[in-house]
């Protein structure tokens, strides 16, 4: 019955705890290895509550830049980057990843992490992008200059000491901005 | 009024009573009980149903902003997403091979789940199923050697999982999780057994229609999709608002395999044929050089 009609997306539920975390999922590389970095946030509902239940997902390049094509996120074996990883919300709505800051891909683009996010009572996917705070090419690019100020503050971490902080408000006065690509 | 299109985050009509923020309350789906009964949230549905159809634009993707499942209300965004350019790494996705993911894993019946190696002591009860099918893009490319995780209920309609407050019976023999790389067709395959139906407190008496869940990956980071898929001729798919949050048929009929009787194994097994077809934009054949 294959037909090219697109398959709709549905909502990941509350029971995807035994399924899709996994030992390591968030750990991109080791974490407190020289040059890791923490990323980590929270994801709130539209009264700012914390979600218990939801799953974020990044995919980036390594620290050059470089697009990587390695399996190994599944078995981490402390070596291998792989550029993507998972990370399910705590009890908190708190959700953590050890990496490193992704490079530019060309010269003159703006670094991001991509990101998907999941979560009970969201009934598909979401995505969107962190990108780095105070890179001098994210004055150029593209869809954060098409953004207005309130916006684009939706879309950059914040420097911490120990790396990066990016919450994601799924809805309210915050509402991060979230993608459709064409 | 909200623009009513592909993936639109709303619809033109807005439910959010305070009854409805109160069920959101609870953080277990299953001990939410409120007063709602199923032909007030069938109300609902046939109500956005129609509005929908009115405004004339086919909805192929959820409502994100869809009252009658009462979890969204606050948890969808309010405004529309941003149109963009894909950038390099997102027509690009990670890579899964077959040196983190055993072939046993396709297999629900024997526990040897997520990588553990551990078979149960005995078979799991219910309805012993295959499901296969092949994941393809929008083009008809198959997404070759990629990830797909599954999970779902056992047959009695109860999970696994810690918050699971539905009384049915555990299944010693079955977790319900498992995982495969699809083949150079884009095909996967998994052995398990039939889910049942279960209780979750959207509103008094609300069950969910059998269904198994998917993670798929694609060709590109765009095609990420998590879905569910549903058994044929499912009575409760007219009172579901998970289900219905799709408001064109045949989107959600995309969502229902197929019984497949050269799936089943004579004398042991049922079959169901489901296909995945993922959208959004990724590398063209010129870009991939020879693949």
């Amino acid at each position: 019955m294959t037909s090219l009609f697109p398959t709709p997306g549905q909502t990941v539920g509350p029971f995807f705890g035994q399924a899709l975390p996994y030992d390591g999922g968030p750990d991109l590389v080791p974490a407190g290895r020289a040059d890791a970095i923490r990323l980590h946030g929270w994801v709130l509902d539209g009264r700012g509550e914390p979600i218990p239940d939801a799953l974020v997902e990044i995919w980036q390049a390594d620290a050059s830049g470089t697009i990587v094509q390695q399996e190994g996120s599944l078995h981490r074996d402390g070596w291998t980057f792989t550029g993507w990883g998972r990370s399910a919300t705590d009890l908190a709505g708190h959700y953590t990843f050890s990496t490193v800051l992704p490079g530019p891909t060309a010269e003159g683009k703006a670094p991001f992490f991509a990101v998907a996010v999941f979560a009970r009572g969201l009934l598909d996917k979401l995505f969107t992008r962190i990108y780095l705070p105070d890179h001098p090419a994210n004055a150029a690019d593209p869809l954060l200059s098409s953004l207005d100020e309130a916006e684009r503050t939706t879309l950059v971490a914040r420097s911490e000491p120990s790396g990066l902080r990016f919450d994601i408000h799924l809805q309210g006065e915050h509402e991060t901005v979230f993608l459709r690509h064409r | 009024m909200a623009r009513v299109g592909e993936g639109s985050y709303r619809h033109p009509v807005t439910t959010t009573t305070d009854q409805a923020l109160e069920a959101e309350k609870g953080a277990v789906p299953s001990s939410d009980a409120t007063a709602t009964t199923q032909a007030e949230i069938s109300a609902e549905i046939a109500e956005i149903s129609q509005s929908v159809e009115q405004a004339g634009e086919p909805v192929n993707q959820p409502l994100l902003a869809y009252a009658p499942y009462r979890s969204s209300i606050l948890r969808h965004p309010t405004k529309d997403p941003r149109h963009a350019d894909p950038e390099e790494i997102e027509l690009w996705a990670p890579c899964f091979g077959h040196s983190e993911v055993d072939p046993l894993e396709a297999d629900l019946t024997i526990g040897a789940h997520a990588g553990t190696n551990s078979a149960f002591a005995g078979e799991p009860l219910g309805e012993r199923i295959t499901v296969s099918g092949r994941i393809l893009d929008g083009e008809g490319r198959p997404v070759a050697g990629q990830l797909v995780e599954i999970w779902q209920a056992n047959a009695a309609g109860r999970y696994v999982h810690k918050h699971e407050q539905h009384p049915a019976p555990l299944d010693p023999n079955f977790v319900g999780v498992g995982r495969c790389i699809t083949g150079p067709d884009g095909s996967y395959r998994f052995q398990t057994i039939k889910p049942g139906p279960y209780p979750w407190g959207n509103h008094v008496n609300a069950w969910r229609p059998a269904h198994i869940h998917f993670s798929v990956f694609g060709r590109a980071f765009t095609q990420r999709l998590v879905t569910q898929m549903y058994f044929p001729g499912d009575p409760l798919f007219a009172l579901d608002p998970i289900y219905q949050s799709i408001t064109d048929q045949k989107a959600r009929d995309a969502l229902v395999a197929t019984y497949d009787h050269d799936l089943t194994v004579p004398e042991y097994s049922m079959g169901y044929r489901w296909d995945l077809i993922l959208t959004g934009p990724s590398r063209t054949w010129m870009e991939e050089g020879a693949e």
